[in-house]
């Protein structure tokens, strides 16, 4: 039975598994390709740590914050609001 | 009140300091956004100072249906589809780039040279303020479409419904771009770390 659970479902190889990575974190895989997945990661550190490092990439994306604006834009948008101040009464 | 109707509410009133405020807040990721679907800078910055007019005109009809975040994104990238060159968006989402160099995998498709730690070396630079820019300039380097989920979904913290609806992406197409995106920065962040040793 085992034997041919295995023929159905193949054991993942990690040039697979981290293709799988963001419908994982997106919670798109199926029930039974998510539990193949981790099954994988149970047995595979490479595959951990990668999986550690595109949650880490993402934490850091989120991290960068907007620059801020020169003094002269924030005149320049103070007007702007102004002028469509007055034009709206 | 929720931060949205509050800051609405100050928008129509006059506080031109929230005005300000939202500006500097959104002011920089729409350039970034813009620059992708646009030929130049300069472009952008025009299409980012209509959409500042637009929003204005807009501020009063504006009923609260999408967050006033995912509301500025639809107006923008509306305008920076119109104005930019239609044939570059027909590139196929699909692009064939593997996750990781097949190079780094044996024939039995395991790692051959496996992913090399770095998260907290990252950590520390991030701490000292010296890989923010970095971070700014790989995104800048993705291909347009890749760029433009990842500014939405990680840099601004856009749900996917949200991408979804600015974009004009199905969710699938949606998850092979921001797959694609990640895959590259979590790259160019090891090869970044690699090089210091």
């Amino acid at each position: 039975m085992r034997l041919l659970a295995r023929l159905r479902n193949p054991d993942l190889v990690c040039q697979q598994a981290v293709e799988l990575v963001t419908d994982y974190l997106e919670g798109s895989l199926s029930r039974s390709a998510r539990r193949r997945f981790e099954a994988h990661l149970a047995g595979c550190p490479h595959c951990t740590e990668y999986l550690a490092q595109m949650r880490e990439t993402i934490r850091l994306t989120g991290r960068i914050e907007p620059e801020d604006l020169t003094p002269q834009m924030r005149d320049e948008f103070t007007d702007l609001y102004r002028r469509w101040r007055s034009d709206q009464q | 009140m929720d931060p949205d109707s509050e800051l609405l509410l100050r928008l129509r009133s006059g506080d031109e300091r929230a005005f300000v405020s939202l500006v500097e807040r959104y002011h920089e990721p729409m350039l970034q956004l813009a620059a992708s679907f646009v030929p130049s800078r300069a472009v952008a910055e025009e299409v980012v100072q209509d959409t500042w007019l637009a929003v204005l005109r807009g501020l009063e009809n504006f009923e609260g249906r999408s967050s006033l975040k995912t509301w500025l994104f639809r107006i923008l990238v509306n305008r920076a589809r119109t104005t930019g060159s239609k044939e570059q968006r027909s590139v196929p989402v699909a692009d064939p780039e593997p996750a990781v160099d097949p190079a780094r995998f044996g024939g039995d498709g395991g790692w051959a040279d496996p992913p090399e730690h770095w998260i907290e070396a990252a950590e520390g630079r991030m701490e000292a303020g010296k890989l923010a820019d970095r971070i700014r300039a790989w995104i800048g380097e993705l291909p347009a479409r890749q760029r433009e989920v990842v500014l939405l979904r990680d840099v601004e913290g856009m749900s996917s419904e949200e991408v979804c609806a600015v974009l004009a992406l199905t969710e699938g197409n949606q998850r092979v771009l921001l797959h694609r995106g990640r895959s590259r920065l979590r790259q160019l962040f090891e090869g970044e770390f690699r090089e210091v040793r």
